[in-house]
């Protein structure tokens, strides 16, 4: 189905749905730009404005559709720039400070094993246009995950300090994982009109890549803590994700339209 | 005038990040139609994020514009999403003697790109576009742009740019 012959019962759900993906992006994004101009060497920093402005790619391209599918004349732009942050349907993974050099690299990692498999899963989505941007972002994400896994095995099994570095981020970020395979009834709409792949067969996979190559890197897969951080796809967010928005958003809210 | 002469006169738009190549020997113009005064153009990005497609739609919009037609419409489309492989023999030329080395056709069977140690997922060697020495290495897989990587020859030692085969 496309846009045309979409079930309108489906267009809160697809809504929804598109912004999930289109906030992960988006928001992921502007994390990694803000390494522009910190990366800790000339081709690194490249490397990381590149994955930026992959991540800000696929975004304009979800949000774009999601404005679509919403019928309300809304564009990327105003999708981007003009909510406030109980409007954003990100996972919480995403909207973390960059923390240092592997905090960046680790979250890249987890985020990117999961990308690739969701957006490989949805080039078979029963709608067309979504089905088209899966396939597109899968390739570019394919760069993310060799890129981050190549990271991940430097500072696991590189120095005292790079070990010690990347261990305790992946600590830190474990808790945050559990959202990225959470269903709910948005989800399981989608899943049973065949737009969304069923996501608990997608969770072993990407435990399985995530536990090969964290082996690999010498560091030890955490303990799954007793809380998972939840909340992000329906609008609760940590108190970053505003002060993120106050500065991405910044020049549309003070000077509304402005363009160059 | 037909959509093969549309065509051909889209032959005339840049690549703004690579000057020697147009749009049309890059793949990147997918199918042109005519439906009364309006001209229907799709396109598809080499890359998402690819700033370079802005200037690109403003470049086919003025290009026809200059041929007679008001309506110009410009679709984006991602499906099937760009190759290197629909870039034509003489774009690789162009881009070899500009000096980007072009991306070799990607195999038919190619491996995904899954996360092994760097060294065995890569692919084969890329020969230098100044010397043509295979005795190359990458420096980092991305380059000034979305599409290219770079990479270091150590027999003419010279730093050259990669068009990354996707």
């Amino acid at each position: 189905m496309n846009l045309e012959t979409l079930d309108d019962a489906l267009r809160p759900a697809l809504f929804e749905y598109l912004l999930r993906l289109g906030d992960d992006a988006l928001i992921l994004g502007h994390r990694l730009s803000e390494w522009c101009g910190h990366g800790p060497y000339l081709e690194e920093d490249i490397a990381l404005a590149n994955l930026a402005l992959d991540c800000l790619g696929h975004a304009e391209a979800l949000l774009t559709l999601a404005g679509e599918v919403e019928g309300q004349g809304r564009t990327a732009d105003d999708l981007a720039f003009l909510r406030d942050a109980y409007d954003f349907r990100n996972v919480q993974l995403v909207e973390l400070p960059r923390g240092d050099f592997a905090f960046t690299i680790v979250r890249q990692f987890l985020y990117a094993t999961y990308a690739c498999l969701l957006y490989k899963a949805l080039q078979q989505s029963a709608f067309e246009p979504l089905a088209g941007i899966a396939a597109k972002a899968h390739k570019e994400m394919q760069y993310h995950l060799r890129h981050s896994s190549e990271w991940m095995r430097c500072l696991g099994d590189g120095t005292e300090e790079s070990h010690r570095r990347a261990q305790s981020a992946l600590d830190e970020l474990w808790m945050y994982t559990g959202e990225l395979f959470e269903v709910d009834d948005t989800l399981r709409t989608l899943t049973e009109a065949r737009i969304a792949p069923d996501m608990a067969t997608l969770q072993p996979k990407w435990r399985e890549q995530v536990e090969t190559v964290l082996r690999e890197a010498t560091l030890t897969v955490p303990e799954d803590p007793p809380y998972m951080a939840t909340g992000g796809r329906h609008g609760h967010h940590t108190e970053h994700l505003g002060h993120l928005l106050a500065e991405m958003q910044f020049l549309q809210r003070a000077y509304p339209g402005a363009q160059w | 005038m037909t959509p093969a002469e549309i065509l051909e006169a889209l032959t005339e738009v840049r690549d703004p990040e690579i000057p020697v190549l147009n749009i049309v020997e890059m793949g990147i113009v997918r199918d042109v139609r005519l439906e009364g005064d309006t001209v229907h153009v799709d396109i598809t990005p080499t890359y998402t994020g690819c700033p370079a497609m802005r200037t690109i739609e403003a470049a086919i919009v003025q290009t026809l514009q200059a041929r007679g037609f008001q309506q110009v419409v410009v679709h984006k489309v991602f499906r099937e999403p760009w190759t290197t492989d629909w870039m034509t023999d003489e774009a690789r030329e162009k881009l070899r003697a500009y000096g980007i080395a072009p991306p070799p056709p990607r195999a038919d069977e190619a491996p995904e790109l899954i996360p092994l140690p760097f060294s065995v997922a890569r692919g084969p060697a890329v020969p230098c576009p100044f010397c043509g020495s295979e005795q190359t290495r990458q420096t980092s897989a991305f380059g000034a742009t979305a599409c290219k990587a770079l990479f270091f020859c150590e027999a003419c030692q010279q730093p050259f740019e990669y068009f990354k085969a996707i």
